[in-house]
């Protein structure tokens, strides 16, 4: 994925002459030290991040992290003390006005906390306010107005008043007003913090959803470790304005790195975090006659491929040492129309299901092929590794991390 | 023994007399030019007030209070502006009301700019502000004596005590309306990309406009108590009634030129009043009503009970 937006050495000081805070800051001072010694509020304190093109990117926090004003100055509605934000190169902290007013425009839309609609017009009208600004024609952005409202599901809604809507509609005013300029960077701040809970997971589901088809670059501030964690393609954990954590959400659960990360991630649902590749055991299979191949499960049993990887049958413990028992490669005679005692009752997962999909397909007796999106054998899962999964045991060696 | 009066020693109103002579002979242009426009709107509001038949009168203002406010309102402006007349005052009346709506008209067109721009800019709010705290501080009474100095007696010189007293609500109103606006939404129109103008006329201005006509409801009745008192400097209409019942110890007369300055003054109070208030949260009552007024056919609107009243009556009625 290519980059979209960098942030490099980003500070913001409160202050109007913030040089003496940004020195102390640059000398290793902390947020406390600079606000005891000066009184100056630092909101960021050398924060560098990269944003691939088409991610959610999640930058999340407790209250006065620090988040709030890393979203507030990529579109500068806060001013950045030092440092600088490249969109696509370009550094919009050096951008005068008019060209920063263009980038507001065209190129950066925002979603707010507490919607920000104007309560004197319609839904249609404040879905068309961006483009209004731009000096777009009525007919052109009512038109556009009427797209985007049908993308959020409101397209009968256009000539309703905001105080008529629900929270979570009229949050989705919001996403069509941010939606409609066509910007291909979005940001997100809370968006859903005010929203009750059921709303909430309906309004991520629908993001997640627009975002498959729209492909938009998404900084999304949260206060919320769970959501960040089922919206993010990777997420930046902040703390008294500084990065202190920054990768996927299955490597920051797996290794958070200090106390304060962990104190996030001990309350994880692991089960729907990480999938069974994580948690399976990898196979090798040996050939047998007749194009045929075994993988050997953990438990002495083993699982029978055909040709091109896929599973054709198990075989039990018990007749597999029997096969094997029998004198002149009994496992041989398989091929040999021996087909017909291969058990058809195994548990077939996808590589990419959670561990809370294999812990509802897995039956007490029947192996559990795992297979990739080809249907071909990758590895075998039994119950005790699902369990491991799910109580943050250490992953196995060869395991996989979710995409 | 030392008294108070031996510490008399400055001449000060030796000194402002001069001083105010001097301004009014080297300065008289600036004065003219003051007076210039108040006097043409308000010789145009008396012209058309007093030419306009009284049934005429009285059916625009009941189709103002139906629209503007409501069926109640309307009904009360009818029997007002009838006991008005059955008191014998119209023409009197007609006169108040040419300084009112001359105090509106001028008021509005200077006010609410001074006050867009104090908004906009800290500095010019800290100038503007402690002047309008002595403006506001200052009884109205004291208002007179430069007025006369500068402008002379009679009704333009009232007129432009009326306006002086009546500015500062709507200047006040409009600079809190605008930074009343939540910042929120203010980030929003910046977010999008909005100009400082787009931002006032897109964002800020509609929703402050609420707030706004709260002041003109302020500046109207500032306008009517002042424009009873300019009767003090010669002004005409039913301050003028009153005073010279108080100089005849013709009590009746007095009484009949009150009454008919309080069922005035009610009226107006009420119809501005509830122009203020919001039709719906933080919604847009002037735009919706002037609206309404041009349609025919049904009344205004009928959600008027939401949202949070911003008004600040002065006078309070029965029928709330």
């Amino acid at each position: 994925m290519t980059e979209r937006l960098r942030v490099e050495n980003l500070y913001k000081v409160f202050s109007k002459s913030p040089d003496p805070a940004l020195r102390m800051l640059a000398a290793g001072a902390k947020k406390t030290d600079v606000l005891a010694k000066t009184g100056m509020v630092v909101g960021l304190n050398d924060v560098s991040l990269s944003v691939p093109s088409g991610a959610i990117y999640m930058v999340m926090g407790l209250s006065g992290s620090g988040k709030s004003t890393l979203a507030r100055c990529i579109n500068r509605l806060n001013e950045p003390s030092a440092g600088r934000i490249l969109l696509d190169g370009r550094d919009i902290v050096a951008a005068g006005e008019a060209e920063l007013r263009d980038i507001r425009r065209k190129r950066i839309s925002m979603v707010f906390q507490h919607f920000a609609l104007l309560p004197n017009r319609t839904v249609a009208e404040n879905t068309e306010f961006g483009l209004k600004l731009q000096g777009v024609s009525p007919q052109s952005r009512g038109r556009r107005a009427e797209e985007v409202l049908s993308i959020v599901g409101l397209a009968r809604w256009g000539n309703h008043y905001p105080h008529e809507l629900s929270g979570g509609m009229r949050q989705r005013v919001g996403l069509a007003r941010a939606l409609a300029t066509d910007a291909d960077v979005l940001i997100m701040d809370e968006a859903f913090s005010a929203l009750d809970p059921l709303i909430r997971t309906e309004m991520q589901d629908e993001l997640l959803r627009l975002q498959r088809t729209l492909k938009k670059t998404i900084l999304f501030i949260t206060h919320d470790f769970q959501e960040a964690l089922k919206l993010g393609t990777r997420i930046a954990i902040m703390a008294d304005g500084e990065l202190v954590r920054e990768g996927t959400p299955q490597s920051i659960v797996l290794e958070p790195g200090s106390d304060y990360v962990a104190a996030f991630t001990r309350e994880v649902d692991r089960s729907r975090l990480f999938d069974a590749r994580w948690a399976m055991t990898p196979v090798q299979p040996v050939p047998l006659a007749a194009g045929l191949c075994l993988a050997e499960t953990g438990d002495g049993g083993g699982l029978v491929l055909d040709d091109g990887g896929h599973v054709v049958g198990a075989l039990d413990s018990e007749t597999l040492r029997g096969l094997r028992d029998t004198a002149g490669g009994g496992i041989a005679s398989l091929g040999n129309g021996g087909i017909g005692a291969l058990r058809k009752d195994f548990v077939t997962v996808r590589e990419c299901d959670s561990l809370l999909d294999a812990a509802r397909a897995h039956r007490a007796g029947r192996p559990m092929a795992v297979v990739d999106e080809e249907g071909r054998l990758t590895g075998t899962l039994a119950a005790d590794r699902i369990l491991a999964g799910i109580a943050a045991a250490p992953p196995h060696p060869a395991g996989g991390l979710h995409a | 023994m030392l008294d108070a009066n031996d510490l008399n020693v400055f001449p000060v109103d030796a000194w402002i007399q001069d001083g105010v002579a001097w301004i009014a002979l080297n300065l008289r242009p600036l004065f003219l030019a003051i007076k210039w426009p108040v006097e043409y709107v308000l010789n145009l509001n008396i012209f058309l007030l007093q030419e306009i038949p009284f049934l005429a009168i009285v059916a625009v203002a009941v189709l103002l209070a139906w629209r503007l406010a409501s069926l109640g309102v309307a009904c009360f402006s009818a029997v007002a502006l009838v006991a008005i007349a059955a008191l014998g005052v119209w023409s009197e009346a007609m006169t108040t009301l040419s300084l009112i709506t001359t105090a509106i008209v001028i008021c509005a067109a200077i006010g609410i700019p001074i006050g867009i721009g104090c908004a906009r800019s800290d500095r010019m709010w800290g100038v503007v502000r402690p002047i309008l705290d002595i403006m506001q501080t200052t009884p109205t009474f004291v208002y007179l004596v430069p007025v006369v100095m500068l402008f002379g007696v009679g009704t333009v010189p009232g007129e432009v005590a009326v306006v002086t007293a009546a500015a500062p609500p709507l200047i006040r109103f409009t600079n809190l309306g605008i930074r009343m606006v939540e910042t929120e939404m203010v980030e929003a129109g910046l977010a999008f990309g909005a100009t400082k103008r787009q931002l006032l006329w897109e964002v800020q201005l509609p929703l402050a406009v609420p707030t706004i006509l709260g002041g003109l409801n302020q500046t109207v009745l500032t306008a009517m108590v002042m424009s009873v008192v300019v009767a003090m400097i010669g002004a005409e209409g039913l301050g003028l009634v009153v005073l010279q019942g108080l100089g005849r110890l013709d009590v009746g007369r007095a009484a009949v030129g009150g009454i008919a300055i309080v069922l005035l003054a009610m009226m107006l109070d009420r119809i501005t009043q509830k122009l203020a208030q919001p039709g719906g949260p933080g919604g847009r009552p002037l735009l919706r009503s002037l609206r309404a007024l041009v349609r025919s056919g049904r009344p205004a609107d009928g959600k008027t009970n939401a949202g949070p009243a911003t008004s600040n009556p002065a006078i309070s009625s029965p029928d709330q």
